[in-house]
């Protein structure tokens, strides 16, 4: 087990490393970081001396290692378009998208496991199959259109919902922002977290009814109903949690694409997160948060990685004996 | 008609006239056409025949188990005189497990590899019994115990998979008896095992059935593990008996061609330098069941009537009784058994 | 219990080399298509799109590229049949006189164009990389796959994204207009190539131990023309269901990518490019500008997903 722990935690360092390297060349290679310090007026000679100063004459190996170590220490440099620490920017901002991000998750893990039982359970009943009319509906929309789609219907037609921004936010331990404590916070997050966390309801809600349905057809299920036990335990005991299993990494797994896809979602609910402050630092060409964002994502499916590796072992007592041999 | 087998009073299972359909896009398809049998108390009763034949269709009919597009479309079943096939799925649920047990084929995946041992016994036996769950545990202990797993206070907390093929099927053997039932399936119990497991698992239900006198339905293709464990068997054809009677009798002295044939294709020492006797052809599929006896296209013996008139399982001419010493409780479905010829 | 469909499936899963061409070809599949309603109706919506697409220039009412033809009195016209419409306008005009009927053909043509072009580069990269990975084997084969397994724990759109945006930003606007659909096209293919890579490789690691590979090397055919001669026809046939459903996911991420402004320019809109417009009218009541486009997105993208869900199943005689 530890062995495996190990080399799965290497291989994490070795993706990370590769994550940097792109960051790196990005940083160094896509504008040179000095012309966005001076101005068009400065002497060559301070040009120079500023390049020295920030190390840029050094070797690129040692560029590198520097770029990697300040990283590691949450150093990504100073924003240019903002004049701030990239850090502090992606900070601020992270409370947002995080908040987002997870209630979307939650919304798609728990409607998507109920939709997914419930049309694998009652297969051939209207409501499954207007499911599964959602489902395609659900993989095939893009989803700014359903952004745009909820606004339309929620914001501009009946006015229920606010289409921007994140409402009334409270500051919890001087720098948390939360909008989940205020109406209007929690009223702003409903259209967005839905957005968000549509596509992979429909994925979630697929791929639990097609495993649900593929565990029903084996002969423990078989055997468990010879035994007489009572078909709300071999529904909600043994087929559910032999569901569950491989449910669980693909959904842990797109705990990363929700908070990447947060960006699409940010921009058409105007939503101040960081996939936002990422989509105008393409616009602006603001390298530093670029490659800070490149490096705070790869980092984040990396880790979600190695943890859905790591709790499958713990599911699955098979895998579990595995690896502990 | 009088199928029981000898000296018994109530039989424990007995089914009547069974007939079971599969609803297909092409129509519909009778895996089982009018099965008549009786099992008694402590009786095992091996079925045989082709995959296909309609055995496992049999007993999932038996134990309630038949999924759409199934359904059992006529006749009757009666565990110890009540009728069982038309109970409410509720009711029916309560007697599977309780009083009719199943043993399935491959043990490798009739136990949930998620669910501990024990908890799986536990759950059945909380299902039917109103014992305490500490003290199902302890008779889950004693259950693994009677199965012959050794150290069962141990092995009760491990997986599935930390069996070996054969402790599994004992554990699936245990599940099967855990409310005591009076009548246990056994679905091809050994076909998944090696050799040397087989005969320790038959010897575990064979002995298991007499010290309760629980009633027994082997379903196999082996014919060799039908001699060793069985009472009496049924060789089934095309979803239709077509012999049934005294184990050693059916093996000695087959009636029915199909039977001859089967029998013929067990390799025994003494045979060893005899032929085997192949039968041309193959079983039909069940949308081409050809009409009048079901085997004559096959049938070297076959004449004219066998192609129009269906036979039903009746005892031989008392003339070729004595010629083939048959002995009473023998029946076979076949035209030539009829009339001496 | 009897399983009375299963001859039938035999006899088409056993097809040897070439067999999913076979296949293809075979009744059956026709016979399938035309059981389906719902795919029946896909497939004359996407030839339709297609066709329109192909001949926008002569369909058009309008061409939405001269400024000589665009009138700002015309703009935001609503629908014909809408109160204040203009019979000129099928679905209305955008905020700059633009027909938008006009503006959705030609949209679609560029959308169409991005994501095909898009697709087929990441099938030919794929391709090209799961042949020499299976074929070579070794060291090779670790070092293309490990990328492969890496790059496929991030969504495709996002690494489109980042690729695109790097792009931009390295361009800085430069001539953005000749550089957005070349750009776009290899963001895509960078990010779309993986699923082709694992397909291709397995298929040719079973073909690499057949007879007719160890013939072929024994007469000294070099590596390259063993692969692309003998073993790519092989293992060619999944392709065509990988890039069916890609082609919707490739529409996708280029509309993503123009919706968030990194895609195609507004002089050059692609139908993404025009959500992103009509998306700023919302609130004032032109809805319009925003829900044809949008409409002829999500239909297309249904369309082509239907198709290839079909496509697969049909494929695929162990999922009827």
């Amino acid at each position: 087990m530890l062995a495996f722990v190990i080399r799965r935690f290497l291989q994490s360092v070795v993706v990370m490393l590769a994550v940097g390297l792109i960051a790196f060349a990005m940083f160094r290679f896509v504008g040179d970081p000095v012309n966005q310090m001076v101005g068009v007026d400065t002497p060559q000679a301070e040009v120079e001396r500023l390049r020295a100063a920030l190390g840029l004459n050094d070797p690129m190996l040692v560029q590198f290692g520097r770029f990697i170590l300040n990283a590691a220490q949450l150093d990504f440099g100073i924003s240019y378009q903002f004049r701030q620490p990239v850090t502090r920017l992606l900070a601020e901002r992270a409370p947002a998208t995080l908040e987002l991000a997870f209630t979307a998750a939650g919304f798609a893990l728990v409607v998507g496991v109920l939709m997914g039982v419930y049309s694998a359970l009652r297969r051939d009943s209207v409501l499954a199959r207007v499911f599964q009319a959602v489902s395609l509906v659900g993989v095939s929309l893009p989803t700014f259109l359903i952004g745009i789609l909820l606004i339309y219907l929620f914001a501009v037609q009946l006015g229920w919902l606010p289409s921007n921004g994140r409402g009334e936010t409270v500051t919890l331990g001087g720098w948390w922002t939360t909008g989940l404590l205020t109406r209007s916070g929690l009223r702003a997050l409903i259209l967005p977290a839905i957005t968000l966390g549509l596509f992979q309801m429909t994925l979630i809600m697929r791929l639990v009814r097609a495993e649900m349905l593929e565990v029903m057809r084996t002969d423990y299920i078989k055997f468990a109903r010879a035994r007489g036990l009572r078909t709300r335990v071999i529904h909600f005991g043994h087929a559910l949690k032999n569901t569950l299993v491989p449910v669980i990494t693909i959904a842990g797994l797109q705990l990363g694409s929700i908070i990447a896809f947060a960006i699409i979602t940010e921009t058409v609910f105007n939503w101040p997160g960081m996939g936002l402050l990422f989509l105008k630092a393409v616009h602006n060409v603001d390298i530093p948060i670029m490659a800070a964002y490149l490096m705070l994502i790869g980092f984040l499916f990396v880790t979600i990685n190695l943890i859905v590796d790591l709790a499958y072992g713990l599911v699955d007592p098979r895998l579990r004996i595995a690896l502990r041999s | 008609m009088n199928l029981q087998g000898p000296g018994m009073a109530e039989p424990v299972i007995s089914v009547r006239d069974l007939v079971v359909e599969f609803v297909t896009r092409r129509g519909v398809l009778r895996a089982i056409d009018g099965v008549s049998f009786e099992i008694a108390k402590g009786e095992v009763l091996g079925v045989v025949g082709e995959s296909g034949a309609g055995k496992s269709v049999t007993g999932a009919a038996i134990i309630g188990l038949i999924e759409p597009p199934g359904r059992i479309a006529g006749g009757e079943i009666r565990l110890e005189g009540a009728r069982i096939d038309n109970l409410p799925a509720e009711a029916m649920r309560r007697i599977r497990g309780r009083r009719i047990g199943m043993i399935f084929q491959d043990p490798l995946t009739s136990l949930n590899p998620l669910y501990r041992v024990g908890d799986q016994l536990v759950e059945t036996i909380l299902t039917h019994t109103g014992l305490s769950p500490r003290a199902a545990r302890a008779r889950a202990i004693d259950l693994l115990a009677e199965v012959g797993i050794p150290a069962p206070e141990r092995r009760i907390d491990g997986y599935p998979h930390e069996f070996s093929g054969g402790m599994r099927q004992r554990v699936v053997i245990a599940l099967a008896l855990c409310a005591e039932p009076d009548f246990i399936i056994a679905d091809e119990p050994t076909t998944a095992l090696d050799v040397s497991v087989q005969a320790q698992i038959i010897a575990l239900i064979r002995r298991l059935c007499r010290e309760r006198g629980t009633a027994v339905m082997l379903v196999t293709h082996d014919m060799g593990v039908i001699a060793e464990t069985a009472d009496r068997v049924a060789v089934m054809y095309a979803g239709r008996i077509a012999e049934i009677g005294p184990v050693r009798d059916v093996v000695k002295h087959p009636l029915h061609p199909y039977a001859k044939g089967l029998m013929g294709a067990i390799p025994t020492l003494a045979s060893e330098a005899e032929e085997l006797v192949q039968i041309p052809g193959a079983m039909p599929r069940l949308d081409r069941i050809p009409p009048g006896c079901a085997f004559n296209p096959r049938c070297a013996l076959a004449i004219a009537r066998c192609r129009t008139e269906r036979p039903e399982p009746i005892a031989p001419h008392p003339a070729i009784a004595r010629r083939e010493h048959v002995e009473p409780g023998h029946r076979v479905a076949c035209h030539l058994a009829e009339a001496p010829q | 219990m009897p399983h009375p469909t299963s001859e039938e499936g035999k006899g088409l899963v056993g097809g040897g080399h070439g067999g999913r061409v076979a296949r293809l070809i075979d009744s059956d599949i026709l016979l399938s298509l035309r059981a389906s309603g719902l795919t029946m109706v896909a497939a004359v919506i996407v030839v339709a799109m297609f066709l329109g697409a192909a001949f926008a220039p002569l369909i058009a009412p309008f061409d939405p590229f001269d400024p000589a033809k665009i009138f700002l009195s015309d703009a935001s016209i609503p629908p014909r049949w809408q109160e204040g419409g203009d019979p000129r306008f099928l679905f209305g005009t955008d905020d700059q006189g633009r027909d938008l009927y006009s503006a959705i053909l030609y949209g679609l043509r560029v959308s169409l164009v991005v994501g095909g072009l898009g697709v087929l580069l990441a099938a030919a990269i794929g391709i090209t990389l799961g042949l020499v990975a299976g074929y070579l084997g070794g060291r090779v084969d670790a070092i293309i796959m490990r990328i492969a397994d890496v790059q496929l724990t991030f969504p495709a759109i996002l690494i489109a994204l980042l690729i695109d945006g790097v792009v931009q930003a390295l361009l800085r606007g430069h001539a953005r207009e000749e550089t957005a659909v070349p750009v776009l096209v290899i963001s895509i293919g960078l990010s779309f190539w993986v699923q082709y890579a694992r397909t291709i490789r397995g298929s040719t690691l079973v073909e690499k131990s057949k007879d007719y590979v160890a013939a072929a090397r024994l007469v000294g055919l070099p590596a390259p023309v063993i692969m692309i001669r003998h073993v790519l026809p092989n293992v060619i046939g999944p392709v065509l269901v990988i890039l069916t459903i890609n082609l919707g996911l490739a529409i996708i991420t280029e509309a993503t990518l123009s919706f968030l402004g990194v895609g195609l320019p507004p002089t050059q809109p692609s139908l993404g490019t025009l959500i992103s417009i009509g998306n700023k009218y919302l609130f004032s009541g032109d809805w319009w500008i925003v829900a044809f486009p949008g409409a002829t997105l999500a239909i297309l993208v249904l369309a082509v997903n239907l198709l290839g869900d079909w496509l697969r199943d049909a494929l695929n005689p162990k999922l009827r």
